[in-house]
């Protein structure tokens, strides 16, 4: 078989597989629209949202017919501050901004870190209870982390958020659970069935804007981001989205290495998520 | 901790693979085992294993790669569907781990509906057992058609073939007996990593592959080339000036210029454009899995729940179909009970008719039973208000499938069969249009001033060999001598000219039906008591016969029960229904709707015939005779 024959029935199988992940992502985020109201989208500025918020556009022909809202730690990076001020305006989102309470007001029986980033579960239960939030539209995959292997595309909250892992809905057929009571709210997640290199992928085929960060600098970049404190970079000379995608395809270090709370104890992960972190 | 780390190479969508059996028999050792093998688990999380099984004085346990939570490790059960990536030399893979605990099989269904292939783990030593035969047919009714076998723990029963061929055997007998053809069976051992990836010499007296190797040859299930196209309408959009229907193809292919039928409002339109945002170039054509927005070229008012076809081969319409269903709820399933049903994007309100029988899946034995509890399986009769768009299972199983929902929980899941039911869809749609009636002269009133009685249709319903024809015969002799006009509409003899193209299929019966119920409604009109006899088994049948005489309509129950008539067999029918010369009979292969509410009900295996007899001239005097009651 030639060389030529062969990429081109690579690109052919590539594309077939993005497509089908669209497409699924579009068919949950309509089942998500249709059946619970109100219903808002988390935007962190990373790249997995910012996929995520692309497939909205796909899903609703141009338009995202719903809030936006970033939980705002007051701690990220000021590319990130800058990147939210753009595409706020360019793609002309309904959005809102929640700022997160101080971690003195936290549990402080969580090892350090997690506590930093549980501030975000606290801003984000402000947020709904504000707003009155049915569906939160969240953009955790299954291969980044192993508690978020558990879960559900149509994931419901208890009354104060939290999760009940041992005891999720049957989910099969493309039917999702859109009927809960009236005090719980549901966590939909459409690109839980994508992996980092996907995005990666799907990033690179639309011309899906990132911010700076994930790009090296000096010998380091960041794989995932969170706040300045708490999230430190990896080496890498990756400094293009092609770089970026050769070098995932070689690498064994897991994506959240640099998420410091996620290895400070065995369970604090866990216990992060089934208090409602995202 | 991540157990997705080194990235695919290749670029196709990966094999979903379920791994289940019977708990304990060492699936998540072997899926963990797999991932070492394959070079798919960062070092440091194999040294962490490592650690925590030498904190707990064990060998490797391989299963802790996979029990992310606290808690499962402390159980060493694994709670629900996990699921990781690795790849062979050939392709990706993502493993969907089903846990083997018997209450827990809502996460195996959940994990194993959307699998291409499935490892069935059997233990070595313990063989078959019950939860093995449970996944195994669950599998099968979920759609899952490529299984390999794996023979488990072969280290603990020392590699001994004769042990192995037995539990093999065990396995492939109960498979065949369910209709799974299985592809592999596989000696291995998890825990040693023997003939997973590499080949064992301890294993060297068998020669098939490995269950790597297996999995390299399974295909990944693709959406089948030329079926009929089933769009269900997911919403309708209006962000700007054009109408959008967003939904997924689920069979078939969509064209711009298409003429669609839409089901059940049995509208239809042709597809202006199909609609996207951000693409190199707008779309003419769209496949089954792509999720699409389309414009029509005329406005008709359709909603979610519709299924667009084409008009050649669209989905059948019924209220009432049958289903093989299993139930995961903790309160059963019992007749008479109402649920949500979601088929496709449509939410209807259902009712349990029957529940034919209830499956063992140990034995296979079908028993009838008054409920269907929970984790099981059966077949049941549903009921809705109105008709559902729907197709059997087994030839489209995208629309031939549907989830039923009580309060908030979805409780069972069911595939269709329409076996024994007609499609509605001939008789509940016109198919003449530009129709306009023109009025008689003679009004009803005055046609029974002359006759002395006004027009009806008596409709008995009920089994062959329920007493039907003798008394609907004695009828009219009784009412002809007392000076009514009366006429009999019997099965045989309408079958003999009118109907004499139909045969006893669903659908020609229903149409036999729909046919007799609009002449019934001629003589009512013509100031005459039509007396139409056939069992007419369907409800809905029978509900369209009424349509068409409105409130002249008397239902009759001829009632007997299925043995009396059995009994009687006045034609032989039962006798060659039994033996299975005649298929699809009324009461033996073929369903028959008892009526809800009657206007008279004779009992022909209670009272005699002189009886019935009286109770049907009585009514006929009390709500015909104009004389009598003063007209």
């Amino acid at each position: 078989m030639c060389p030529a024959f062969f990429s081109h029935f690579r690109l052919a199988n590539l594309m077939k597989h993005l497509d089908e992940l669209e497409a699924q992502s579009v068919y949950i985020l309509r089942e998500a629209y249709h059946g619970i109201e109100p219903l808002v989208m988390l935007w962190s500025l990373g790249k997995d949202s910012n996929v995520m918020l692309w497939l909205a556009r796909k899903a609703f022909l141009g338009h995202v017919p719903f809030s936006v809202l970033h939980v705002d730690t007051g701690k990220k990076f000021p590319e990130m501050y800058a990147f939210r001020e753009r595409y706020a305006e360019e793609w002309n989102l309904k959005f809102l901004k929640e700022e997160c309470p101080p971690v003195e007001e936290i549990d402080p029986s969580l090892p350090p870190a997690a506590r930093s980033a549980a501030r975000k579960t606290a801003g984000l239960k402000t947020a709904l209870e504000k707003h009155g939030f049915r569906g939160v539209i969240a953009g955790i995959r299954r291969d980044e982390q192993a508690t978020r292997a558990k879960e559900r595309v149509f994931s419901p909250r208890g009354e104060s958020g939290q999760w009940d892992f041992r005891d999720q809905p049957a989910e099969f057929w493309d039917q999702y659970k859109t009927d809960f009571p009236p005090e719980a709210h549901v966590r939909i997640h459409p690109l839980l069935h994508w992996t980092e290199l996907d995005i990666w992928l799907y990033t690179k085929r639309e011309g899906i804007p990132l911010i700076s960060l994930y790009f090296s600098k000096d010998g380091k970049r960041y794989r995932s981001l969170g706040d300045q404190d708490i999230t430190f970079p990896v080496e890498s000379d990756a400094s293009t989205v092609d770089e970026t995608i050769a070098e995932l395809r070689e690498t064994k270090v897991p994506e959240r290495a640099g998420r410091a709370m996620d290895h400070e104890r065995e369970d604090a992960f866990e216990r992060l998520r089934t208090t409602g972190y995202m | 901790m991540s157990l997705r780390t080194a990235q695919s190479l290749h670029l196709n969508e990966p094999l979903r693979i379920v791994i289940v059996g019977h708990v304990d028999h060492g699936k998540s050792t072997l899926i963990g085992r797999l991932l070492f093998d394959t070079d798919s688990v960062p070092e440091s999380k194999v040294a962490e294993v490592e650690a925590i099984s030498a904190r707990r004085g064990m060998v490797t346990e391989w299963s802790f790669l996979l029990d992310a939570f606290q808690a499962e490790r402390d159980q060493a059960v694994t709670i629900d569907t996990t699921q990781i990536w690795f790849k062979s030399a050939k392709r990706n893979y993502v493993i969907i781990d089903a846990p083997g605990h018997r209450e827990f099989l809502k996460n195996m269904v959940s994990g194993a509906a959307t699998a291409d292939a499935a490892v069935l783990v059997v233990d070595a030593a313990e063989g078959v057992k019950e939860q093995t035969r449970r996944h195994a047919y669950l599998l099968h009714l979920l759609g899952v058609r490529q299984v390999c076998v794996v023979v488990n723990k072969m280290d603990l029963v020392d590699y001994d073939q004769a042990r192995f061929d037995q539990v093999a055997g065990e396995a492939r007998d109960y498979l065949a007996d369910i209709g799974v053809a299985v592809s592999y069976v596989l000696p291995v051992s998890a825990r040693m990593g023997d003939n997973l990836a590499q080949p064992a010499e301890k294993l060297a007296w068998f020669d098939g592959p490995t269950m790597l190797q297996a999995l390299d040859s399974f295909q990944s299930v693709s959406r089948p080339a030329g079926q009929p196209l089933r769009f269900p309408v997911q919403d309708v959009y209006k962000f700007d000036e054009r109408r959008i229907l967003a939904g997924r193809i689920e069979s078939g292919v969509l064209r711009v210029g298409d003429r669609l039928l839409f089901s059940p409002s049995n509208l239809t339109a042709h597809v202006a454009s199909i609609e996207s945002w951000s693409t190199p170039a707008p779309a003419v054509e769209a496949h089954p899995g792509e999720s699409v927005g389309i414009t029509l070229d005329e406005q008709i008012f359709v909603e979610r729940g519709e299924i667009a076809s084409h008009e050649a081969e669209a989905p059948q319409l019924s209220n009432v179909f049958r289903a093989t269903l299993f139930w995961l709820a903790k309160e059963s399933l019992t007749v008479g009970k109402r649920y949500k049903l979601k088929l496709a994007t449509r939410d209807a309100n259902v009712q349990v008719e029957a529940i034919e029988k209830v499956i063992d899946t140990d034995s296979l034995a079908g028993r009838t039973a008054e409920a269907l509890e929970r984790n099981g399986v059966g077949e049941v009769v549903l009921r809705a208000r109105t008709p559902l768009a729907l197709d059997e299972y087994r030839s489209l199983p995208k629309t031939g499938r549907f989830v039923l929902v009580d309060g908030y929980d979805t409780v069972g899941g069911g595939a269709i069969s329409m076996e024994g039911y007609p499609d509605q869809r001939p008789a509940l749609h016109v198919k003449s249009t530009n129709i306009t009636p023109v009025s008689h002269r003679v009004s009803a009133g005055e046609r029974a001033k002359v006759v002395g009685h006004a027009g009806g249709v008596l409709w008995f319903t009920g089994l062959s060999g329920a007493g039907k024809s003798t008394l609907a015969m004695a009828l009219e002799q009784h009412l002809f001598q007392r000076g009514y006009q009366v006429y009999v509409l019997d099965g045989d003899n309408v079958r003999k000219g009118l109907n004499a193209n139909l045969g006893f299929s669903p659908d020609d019966r229903a149409e036999n039906i729909r046919r007799v119920g609009e002449v019934a409604a001629l003589f009512a009109d013509a100031g005459i008591i039509c007396i139409a006899s056939f069992i007419s088994p369907y409800r809905a049948d029978r509900e369209r016969a009424r349509e068409a005489a409105g409130e002249r309509f008397h239902e009759i129950y001829v009632k007997a029960d299925l043995a009396i008539c059995e009994q009687r067999d006045p034609k032989g029918l039962y006798r060659r229904a039994r033996t299975g010369e005649i298929p699809e009979f009324t009461g033996v292969s073929s369903p028959y709707e008892a009526p809800e509410d009657a206007q008279l009900t004779v009992d022909t295996g209670e009272q005699g015939i002189e009886d019935c007899l009286k109770a049907l001239g009585d009514y006929v005097e009390s709500r015909f005779n104009l004389r009598r009651n003063g007209g």
